[in-house]
């Protein structure tokens, strides 16, 4: 039971923790809790559907399908993510602070809407598929412990959305000067750490090279099994073992993304 | 007439077969530079459970899943996972790694599901 709990914790921490960061980086956009569901909803009627196909998709592009469909969800995370970013570097605090012309405010609000259920979406279909496929191993296996094993499931899906809640309240407990600055730091750290797991994937197929792996090994330091390490791993992609092509990945995300707030912060748009 | 064909065939043959031996040689070099190796899973078990692999070259390793319920390859040694359905195989590339010995596990059974690839 304790087992199955630590895997299903493992998987929906990391979506957790996005939706929870975006949930309260979001708070002042309009309607943006039916997005999130929305999202939620989407993200989950997808796992399932590529649970059901996982054969199919590790069998396409010559067996590298799995990494790609991976890669491929990660990037477009980063993407959306990076938009996000900037949008709100230039809107937010006009969004949080008067609700000055709210036709307006809506408008705006619905196209920040469409990122956040992709991104939220992208977030539960790779961690919810990864599960779904889990859950449905547990209850092929034979009946003995099969209801602990389910009840360890369970568990790990509470712990991890307690944990992403948990972010959430304590974001929303950030005074509003330093709000942003927050959740546009986490945000900025979350879409890295996924450029490095997308470059992660590539190097695994073969479609990368790894340009030197490991650049580092802090696994004994710091092992990805600990909590702070899993913590660490869905918060700003901590890899103890990173190759030297997902480095790359990482700082050229971070810096593209903090020049983009940068620019839009001292554009004067409004 | 008849002699030269004879001859050129004469001619011929040698050649086809040093072609066919430089296309052979080429073909097991290809492999073997390519160093592709396998894993079967079976009631939740792999098989070889070491696997010895040279070190210093990248490999491919393919999995194949035996059983019915799904398996994930996961090992943060190698820095690698990846999702195996059931009664199937996927493929995965590895190193090149240092000489040492890299754990790897199945994720969804990681009691009985435990092996090594040692690079040397």
């Amino acid at each position: 039971m304790f087992a199955t709990a630590v895997i299903v914790f493992r998987e929906v921490l990391e979506a957790a923790l996005i939706i929870g960061i975006l949930a309260a980086a979001t708070r002042s956009v309009p309607g943006r809790s039916r997005w999130l569901l929305g999202g939620l909803v989407a993200g989950l009627a997808g796992s399932a559907l590529v649970a059901a196909s996982t054969d199919v998709i590790s069998a396409m592009a010559s067996g590298v399908g799995q990494e790609l469909l991976n890669a491929g969800i990660l990037g477009i995370a980063v993407l959306m993510l990076a938009w996000h970013n900037i949008w709100m570097t230039s809107h937010g605090k006009a969004l949080a602070i008067s609700a000055k012309n709210m036709g307006n405010a809506i408008r705006e609000g619905r196209q920040e809407n469409s990122v956040l259920l992709v991104v939220v979406g992208l977030a539960v279909l790779r961690e919810g598929s990864e599960t779904v496929l889990f859950l449905y191993g547990i209850s092929a296996s034979e009946g003995a412990g099969a209801s602990s094993m389910w009840l360890g499931g369970v568990i790990g899906i509470l712990a991890g959305v307690a944990v992403g809640y948990a972010m959430y309240a304590g974001l929303l407990r950030v005074p509003m000067r330093w709000f942003f600055a927050a959740t546009g730091v986490l945000v900025l750290l979350l879409a890295a750490g996924m450029a490095s797991q997308a470059a992660h994937y590539l190097i695994q197929a073969d479609l990368l090279p790894s340009l030197a792996a490991p650049i580092w090994d802090t696994s004994a330091m710091l092992s990805e099994n600990s909590i702070p390490g899993m913590l660490l791993h869905s918060l700003a992609g901590y890899d103890p073992r990173p190759a030297g092509m997902q480095l790359i990945f990482y700082a050229l995300t971070l810096a593209t993304i903090a020049l983009g707030m940068k620019w839009a912060n001292s554009s004067p748009s409004k | 007439m008849n002699f030269h064909l004879r001859l050129s065939t004469l001619y011929r043959q040698p050649a086809a077969t040093a072609l066919l031996a430089a296309a052979t040689l080429c073909a097991t070099t290809a492999i073997a530079a390519e160093g592709e190796y396998a894993l079967t899973i079976q009631d939740h078990r792999f098989q070889p459970a070491e696997l010895v692999i040279p070190a210093g070259k990248k490999i491919k390793l393919s999995v194949e899943n035996r059983d019915a319920t799904p398996e994930e390859f996961e090992s943060h040694d190698l820095n690698r996972e990846k999702i195996i359905a059931g009664k199937s195989t996927i493929t995965i590339y590895i190193g090149p790694l240092s000489p040492g010995r890299y754990r790897f596990y199945g994720e969804y059974n990681e009691k009985t599901a435990q092996g090594v690839i040692v690079a040397q």
